[in-house]
């Protein structure tokens, strides 16, 4: 059976859904922006899929996957450095014991 | 009435409020510290009273309503309409000369009283404002204004009851005649409210056609007509709301002779009067005011018989009189009544200044240290007798002819009232020559040296005594009565000698005779001890002395007991355990659920996911299955 | 038949690769499983005829991206912590399910326009057309482009030694 577009979309959503579970569950500020990546992977997989089965020619799915792309790219340089701010002024990155948002 | 124009008739209440004002916002920051204070008071209430005489002048001649419309001074949206008018009428012309008149004398008399006394200024002030209410309560024509001003005049009765502020005595005098009198309030209040609710207006003339017409039930009508009285007992101190006016006798004398004599404390009297329409209309309600009266009339006569302080004899004698007023009004006479009412303002005002006289001299009210005052301070004397006869109710004095009025009008309707009466008429002549003879007869009991009083102080009294002979002269016609509602009009000279065709007025002059007598020989010739006396009637003696003790009654078990302890436990324990106990379990409860609420926001960025999360599951949740 | 293979291997590669970086408690076994995670999507680009994409992908999130997240673990010394979880285990579960539930229940209920034409192939210069061609997304390059100049900047500003 050739995959369809239904068997593409299925991956992503397990691809994201174990990303999202990740992000929760993890304490680790690092493996948070982990699955966030993975999240994005998946996101990514979807968009391709759908350049391919509904707008081959057009390519539309692809190019929004490229800014994808981009805008993870930022996001991975711009959190890595918060994170590595953030260890050098509390020496962890334990999310549970950042909690300055309550105050 | 004369053609008096209207601006004149608004300057009677008018100008002692003017007075007031000046003497309380002017000259008080004005810091002018003079007799001038005094006569400018006395300046503004003369003209009042020269403006009242000659509104009661017309009135006597052609006794006729008249209502002086004012402004609209209240409009909620049409239901309720309160304009600030004046009614004139016999009834309200005799309450204008006797309120200004006194209270011109009085003043008069307190330049001379309270002559060195600081703060004289807020004395004067008090007393204008006192005059501009009581003028003002007379003529309202509608509920709510005349209200206010029996508030007001209660507020001028407690500021000077309690005008020497700093005796404990005279401020807790000054509360105890507040908040008594506040009980009787209460209910006029309510009377008003319910007269509104069912008449639909406030003014007393539309109230008192619509009950003649029959636009108010009856049943409305007799508590309407009770709760107007519950207001005159708590202000004329009718038993069993009687107890303060004793206590106000702390206050300055002339304060005593003005608004504890002769004016404010009739205004419940007044009041009925001016409401008796609807008294008319209320069998009940006509009872129970004469009941009332005639029980307070003997009630407060018996207690004075035995009071040592001259002041206090002289408030209970009041309050006897009062109830004699309330008993005439009661026997469906308010002419009679109100007679009385004018012949009273005049000699009792002049027994209390000179009560006042005498203490002025002696430093004291305690009859036991005075004696042989008669040699001293003859022209006091004098007018005291003269004021002791006319409250006896000897002929041809004032007391006689208003007295026999009432007694002549309770034989024909109730013979127990009329028993009552009679037995009340021998006390007041009994306990008035008491203090006669006690005072001015016999030795001189201490070592002061007296002297007559000043002029400022003798010519007042004169002027009384003359009015408390000549005041009931006034009604030899019949004319008085006649313009008051009730009476027949005579010959002048059958109403002066004619009326002893009457057995009644012989048994009436016999009764104060003997008690006259019977003082005589107790305490001037002394052939019957009054110790022995007292001795003799020992219980009875005990039960007088200590004024029935209602106010023991009052403060240890009605104001203690079931007050304190009962009712005001029992608000207390509410107030802690339901309100506070509500209140604070509320907020209890909010405590403990942000207490709950807030471990959600801790801080925790995952955790923040997590409710994000929940609410991108919640909400594909919703779509899925909502469409 | 040779797509179908791949697709499944691929796919199953990617998954396991997911669930491992979750499941992973060696914070550095994590990152390398990310980077096998990317290139499984890089192939599975490729069964999707994108060649351009996937191409990308390797360079940029493997080559680039991955290597930075490795790196930063080792400047913040995580290794040693492992990776963690919380205790919010059970519930995220239940709702990364539902998601999941939800996610794949609206695939099957949308019936998808599906287009019959060959893909494109080459993509690469098909899709420097649709980007930067005259009727393309210039603008958004652009923006892509300030974003990521912006980014390198916030970084050092962010990582300056305060003096």
């Amino acid at each position: 059976m050739v995959p369809g577009l239904e068997q593409y979309l299925i991956l992503s959503a397990f691809i994201f859904s174990i990303g999202l579970f990740g992000a929760v569950t993890k304490r680790s500020a690092v493996v948070i922006l982990i699955c966030i990546e993975i999240m994005l992977a998946g996101v990514n997989i979807a968009l391709v899929a759908f350049s391919r089965f509904i707008t081959p020619v057009e390519l539309t799915g692809q190019s929004f996957s490229v800014f994808v792309i981009v805008v993870a790219a930022a996001e991975v340089a711009v959190g890595l450095a918060i994170i590595l701010a953030l260890y050098r002024q509390r020496h962890t990155i334990d999310t549970d014991k950042i909690d300055l948002l309550k105050w | 009435m004369n053609n008096i124009p209207e601006q004149l008739i608004w300057m009677i209440p008018g100008l002692p409020l003017a007075a007031f004002v000046a003497l309380f916002i002017l000259v008080r920051s004005l810091k002018i510290r003079s007799n001038l204070n005094g006569y400018l008071a006395i300046a503004a209430t003369a003209a009042s009273f020269a403006l009242s005489l000659w509104v009661a002048a017309g009135l006597f001649n052609a006794p006729a309503e008249h209502g002086i419309t004012g402004f609209e001074w209240l409009n909620l949206g049409g239901i309720l309409v309160i304009e600030l008018g004046l009614t004139i009428n016999p009834l309200t012309g005799i309450m204008l000369v006797v309120v200004t008149l006194v209270s011109l004398l009085v003043q008069i008399y307190s330049l001379g009283y309270m002559h060195g006394s600081k703060s004289l200024n807020r004395y004067f002030a008090f007393i204008s404002l006192f005059t501009f209410a009581m003028l003002g309560l007379v003529m309202a024509d509608n509920l709510l204004i005349m209200f206010m001003c029996w508030e007001l005049v209660g507020l001028c009765s407690y500021l000077l009851i309690g005008f020497w502020y700093h005796r404990p005595a005279a401020a807790q005098a000054a509360r105890k005649a507040f908040f008594i009198t506040r009980i009787g309030d209460f209910g006029f209040l309510a009377a008003i409210l319910l007269l509104f609710t069912s008449a639909g207006t406030l003014n007393v003339n539309d109230i008192h056609a619509a009950a003649i017409a029959g636009a108010v039930s009856s049943t409305v009508i007799t508590w309407a007509a009770l709760g107007i009285f519950m207001g005159a007992m708590g202000k004329s101190a009718q038993f069993p709301l009687h107890t303060w006016l004793p206590d106000a006798m702390e206050g300055p004398t002339p304060v005593s002779a003005l608004i504890h004599a002769a004016t404010m404390v009739a205004s419940g009297v007044f009041l009925v009067g001016r409401m008796y329409p609807l008294f008319e209309l209320s069998p009940t309600a006509l009872s129970t005011v004469a009941t009332i009266g005639a029980v307070t009339a003997l009630f407060a006569g018996t207690i004075a018989l035995v009071m040592h302080d001259i002041k206090k004899v002289l408030a209970y004698s009041t309050i006897s009189q009062l109830g004699y007023m309330m008993l005439g009004l009661g026997l469906g006479d308010v002419a009679i009544a109100l007679f009385h009412l004018f012949t009273h303002a005049f000699f009792k005002a002049l027994l209390f200044m000179g009560a006042g006289s005498v203490n002025h001299s002696t430093g004291t009210f305690d009859m036991r240290k005075m004696g042989g005052l008669a040699r001293l301070m003859p022209w006091t004397c004098a007018t005291f007798v003269i004021g002791s006869l006319s409250l006896s109710g000897i002929w041809p004095l004032a007391g006689f002819f208003s007295k026999e009025e009432i007694l002549n009008s309770a034989l024909s309707n109730q013979p127990v009232l009329f028993a009552m009466a009679l037995l009340t008429a021998f006390m007041t002549a009994f306990y008035m020559f008491r203090v006669v003879f006690l005072t001015f007869g016999g030795e001189y009991q201490s070592r002061l040296k007296p002297h007559e009083s000043g002029k400022v102080m003798i010519i007042p009294m004169l002027v009384l005594a003359v009015l408390a002979v000549s005041a009931g002269w006034l009604n030899l016609t019949g004319r008085l009565t006649t313009i008051l509602g009730h009476g027949h009009e005579q010959s002048w000279i059958y109403g002066f000698l004619g009326i002893f065709t009457h057995p009644l007025a012989w048994i009436s002059l016999a009764v104060a005779g003997s008690g006259i007598f019977l003082a005589w020989a107790m305490y001037q010739k002394r052939w019957l001890s009054a110790r022995k006396v007292a001795w003799t009637f020992r219980s009875a003696y005990t039960v007088f002395f200590h004024k029935y003790w209602i106010d023991e009654l009052y403060e240890k078990y009605i104001g203690a007991r079931l007050f304190n302890n009962g009712l005001f436990n029992l608000f207390n324990r509410f107030d802690a355990v339901v309100i506070d106990g509500t209140v604070n379990d509320v907020a209890g409860l909010n405590l403990k659920s942000s207490k709950a609420i807030r471990t959600l926001q801790n801080g925790r960025l995952t955790q923040y996911g997590l409710v994000f999360l929940f609410g991108i599951a919640a909400i594909a949740l919703l779509v899925i299955f909502t469409g | 038949m040779g797509l179908q293979i791949a697709f499944w291997m691929l796919s199953a590669a990617a998954v396991i690769a997911a669930a491992g970086v979750v499941w992973q408690k060696n914070l550095f076994r994590a990152a390398l499983l990310l980077v096998v995670c990317f290139l499984a999507t890089a192939g599975i680009f490729v069964t999707l005829s994108a060649d351009f994409l996937a191409a990308a992908q390797v360079i940029i999130n493997v080559g680039a991206v991955a290597i930075l997240i490795i790196m930063s673990i080792m400047l913040t010394r995580e290794v040693t912590r492992g990776s963690p979880a919380n205790r919010l285990g059970v519930p995220a579960f239940f709702l990364t399910g539902i998601v999941a539930a939800a996610i794949i229940f609206a695939v099957f209920k949308t019936s998808w326009p599906l287009s019959g034409d060959l893909p494109a192939e080459p993509t690469s210069s098909a899709l420097a057309h649709l980007l930067l061609g005259a009727e393309g997304f210039e603008l958004v390059i652009q923006m892509g482009a300030l974003l990521l100049l912006a980014t390198i900047i916030g970084a050092i500003v962010l990582l300056k030694e305060n003096k």
